[in-house]
């Protein structure tokens, strides 16, 4: 062991320099990362149709597919919402790539006017790709004045390229899911407190 | 370099030489920068925290020996005052407490701070010649942080989480919407968050010194090819610290906002996702047990070198296997999701990588036997601790390849099957290799010996003791028994029964445990430099036991270093 003259180096070289720059920075930048993961997940559920989430297409396509296949309809009211929520038929079978229409009924069970969001998805996930919708009252807020009920109409179809995705080779039904939840700006005065939720 | 020392005697003059040359009472430890003094206090910040946590298993294999909820009801008449009439409801929120604490206090406040926080500090600096840490102060703030971290935990306990209870119930890994205000609007879940943020800030400043002292501070000659296997687990931990609990930081920091703020990064009422917490979560907790455990590989490592008086067998192998373990730690995280509803490509993929983490981890397996191959083996106790953590790090890495198929994992998920496999790994794995370092630098640290007797009959209790508790959790698991809950059909009471019974046996061990630390202080038998003999190569056996205040203030210079 040589002895090299040098004094306990508290911070005269050690602490210096780009190494606790840039583990540091690191960790910066990872702590960016996971709040850049809310807007990157968003959008690779909707480009890939990843967790259930579905495709908007501005107009059917020109030619049908092969396969039927059974939609079925579910509709979910999030507590602290007044309103009931039913899908007007069960379910529907229909060609891939065929265009159709089909309507829930929301009502206001409340005497005062509310307004709701819906959120949705397809099971099984990996269909979502191929749930293609071309119109929806999804993609707007809901308001219902005391006691009103209205009909509310999604107009969709099933991609034709499922077809060709192993992964849909089994599937014989998807099913397509609504929750109302109460509109974020009015919970204060509609909705319980989030606590009793 | 630049600074000469008479420069430096000058800098010191100034007032903060008086403070770190030799304070003495409560301010040595408070206002401590000594790496050996910290690592010191982690590692009885540890012990504490690992009776804690292990006292709350004590309780939860008492409520589960017999069928039907007899313990918990009277603990949550005790601990939490609830009334009798509603002693039921509150013993199983008080059962789902604990498991929650278990284990975030034995990974944040045991396992991490024993092995990276305690052997860490103490012997990263002394194994590769430098002084102290890179940070001396910051370190200082790393642990001091930790009890406030523990001190917030605990609150958590004791405020209303879920309505009209006390604590949060939601498992260790905070799944939202338990986590949000649907579950647990009550400010229990707002400290255990503001616990782990602390926990992580922690360990965040720990890495980053880690990372600084390893890569600016080693002696001359010391290459990052020649470094102890220690130093290199601990610096692919330290990487993997700074780069995953960031994300946990900002997981946990949506939660919280989501909780108090209003936002809906989880509420799909907003259109959040609650999915999406899972996946920021375990991107953070697969890297987590690699955390857990690859401190404990380098510790293994050192100790079967030294007690087979041979250099380790493919240092280069054993080096590259950790950071590859850590590399691949990555990018397997969801599965721990198989059953979210991934596609069954993504499903494919995590099966593959999984698996993949299987050839590393084989090979250190396989170097630390190929070490004791034609070894001269001297059986002592940290040597016994260190080959009881191979076979049972083994049977738990054999059932991690079974759960690592998302097909199997669909039959095994929450079952006790998975409960065997993390605690034969990381319950069993990391803390047999605490013990392990524990023993094998008790007498470098205290510079006292411990009763060979007591040390031997403490291992072998615990290794019969944690066998009988966890191997019969497989059967559990193989018929069907869901974790995280208070009560089973009794059909599930034989294995229940002896799985509690080692628990029992390992109280047992603790009670020596403890009685051994007794021990050796009360005796002061010497350990004298290396009480290992010539199989201890590495730089702490070169010194006095205990070391000096500050060691190597000129340092030590490598011509060649055998591993």
């Amino acid at each position: 062991m040589t002895l090299l003259r040098k004094p306990f180096r508290l911070g005269a070289t050690t602490g210096r320099g780009l190494v606790p720059v840039l583990a540091a920075s690191a960790s910066l930048l990872m702590l960016a990362g996971s709040f850049a993961a809310v807007p990157l997940y968003r959008l690779f559920c909707a480009a890939t149709g990843f967790a259930g989430a579905t495709v908007v297409a501005d107009r059917p396509p020109d030619s049908r597919g092969a396969r039927d296949i059974i939609v079925r309809l579910d509709a979910n009211v999030a507590p602290g919402l007044p309103w009931t929520f039913v899908p007007e038929t069960p379910q529907v079978k229909l060609r891939t790539g065929e265009p159709i229409t089909v309507f829930y009924r929301a009502t206001n069970t409340s005497d005062r006017p509310t307004t709701a969001v819906a959120m949705y998805n397809v099971t099984p996930d990996t269909a979502g790709a191929y749930f293609s919708k071309i119109a929806c009252f999804c993609f707007d807020a809901q308001k219902l004045a005391p006691r009103e009920s209205l009909e509310l109409p999604v107009a969709f179809f099933l991609d034709p390229a499922l077809e060709q995705d192993r992964s849909m080779a089994e599937v014989r039904s998807v099913t397509l899911s609504y929750t109302l939840f109460p509109a974020k700006g009015e919970k204060a005065a509609e909705v319980l407190p989030r606590g009793e939720r | 370099m630049a600074t000469t020392v008479s420069e430096f005697r000058a800098q010191q003059a100034s007032g903060a030489h008086a403070a770190h040359a030799d304070p003495t009472g409560w301010r040595r430890y408070l206002l401590s920068t000594n790496h050996k003094d910290i690592g010191t206090l982690y590692i009885l910040f540890a012990i504490v925290g690992g009776l804690v946590g292990g006292g709350m298993s004590f309780f939860m294999r008492l409520e589960l020996q017999e069928p039907h909820i007899q313990v918990f009801t009277h603990l949550a008449q005790y601990l939490n005052g609830a009334s009798p009439d509603m002693a039921v409801d509150a013993a199983k929120n008080l059962y789902n407490v604990f498991i929650t604490a278990h284990g975030l206090i034995m990974i944040f406040f045991m396992v991490m701070p024993a092995l990276i926080g305690g052997f860490g500090n103490w012997f990263v600096p002394i194994m590769i010649g430098a002084p102290d840490m890179a940070f001396p102060r910051m370190n200082n703030i790393s642990f001091w942080l930790l009890p406030a971290a523990l001190l917030l935990a605990v609150v958590s306990m004791l405020v209303e989480g879920a309505p009209g209870m006390l604590g949060f119930g939601g498992g260790w890994v905070l799944y939202p919407p338990l986590s949000s205000t649907i579950g647990h609007p009550g400010p229990a879940m707002d400290f255990l968050i503001l616990s782990i943020h602390i926990a992580g800030a922690s360990s965040i400043l720990g890495a980053i010194n880690f990372i600084t002292t390893i890569f600016n501070m080693r002696a001359p000659g010391m290459t990052l090819h020649k470094m102890p296997l220690f130093v290199w687990s601990i610096l692919v931990t330290a990487f993997l610290l700074v780069l995953t609990l960031p994300v946990l930081a900002g997981a946990i920091t949506m939660l919280l906002t989501d909780r108090n703020f209003g936002t809906t990064f989880f509420d799909p009422a907003g259109g959040g996702d609650p999915l999406l917490f899972q996946h920021l979560f375990w991107f953070f907790g697969h890297p987590e047990v690699y955390i857990v455990i690859l401190p404990g590989f380098g510790v293994i490592s050192q100790i079967i070198s030294t007690f087979s008086k041979k250099p380790i067998f493919g240092y280069l192998g054993m080096a590259y296997a950790m950071v590859a373990i850590g590399v691949v730690g990555f990018v397997v995280w969801a599965h721990h999701m198989y059953t979210v509803g991934l596609s069954l490509e993504a499903q494919r993929y995590f099966v593959f990588a999984t698996m993949v983490i299987a050839v590393p981890t084989g090979v250190k397996i396989f170097s630390w036997i190929a070490t004791m191959w034609g070894g001269s083996i001297s059986f002592r106790a940290p040597m016994l601790w260190a080959i009881g953590f191979i076979f049972l790090f083994t049977v738990g890495g054999v059932t991690g390849v079974v759960l690592a198929n998302a097909g199997a994992d669909r039959l095994f998920h929450e079952t006790y099957y998975v409960v065997a496999h993390f605690h034969y790994t990381l319950s069993l794995g990391a803390t047999f290799a605490v013990f392990a370092g524990f023993y094998y630098w008790f007498p470098k640290m205290t510079g006292y010996l411990y009763n060979e007797t007591i040390a031997k009959a403490h291992f072998w209790v615990t290794f019969i003791s944690v066998n009988l508790t966890f191997f019969p959790q497989h059967f559990l698991g193989l018929a069907g028994m869901p974790r995280r809950y208070i009560d089973y059909p009794d059909a599930f009471t034989l294995w229940n029964r002896v799985s509690s019974s080692g628990t029992y046996l390992s109280a047992v061990g603790l009670v020596l445990f403890l009685y051994l630390i007794y021990d050796a202080f009360a005796r002061k038998r010497l350990a004298g430099n290396n009480p290992w003999g010539p199989g201890a190569t590495t730089l702490e056996w070169t010194l006095p036991s205990p070391p000096p205040f500050h060691t190597f203030e000129t340092l030590p210079r490598f011509e060649a270093v055998e591993h």
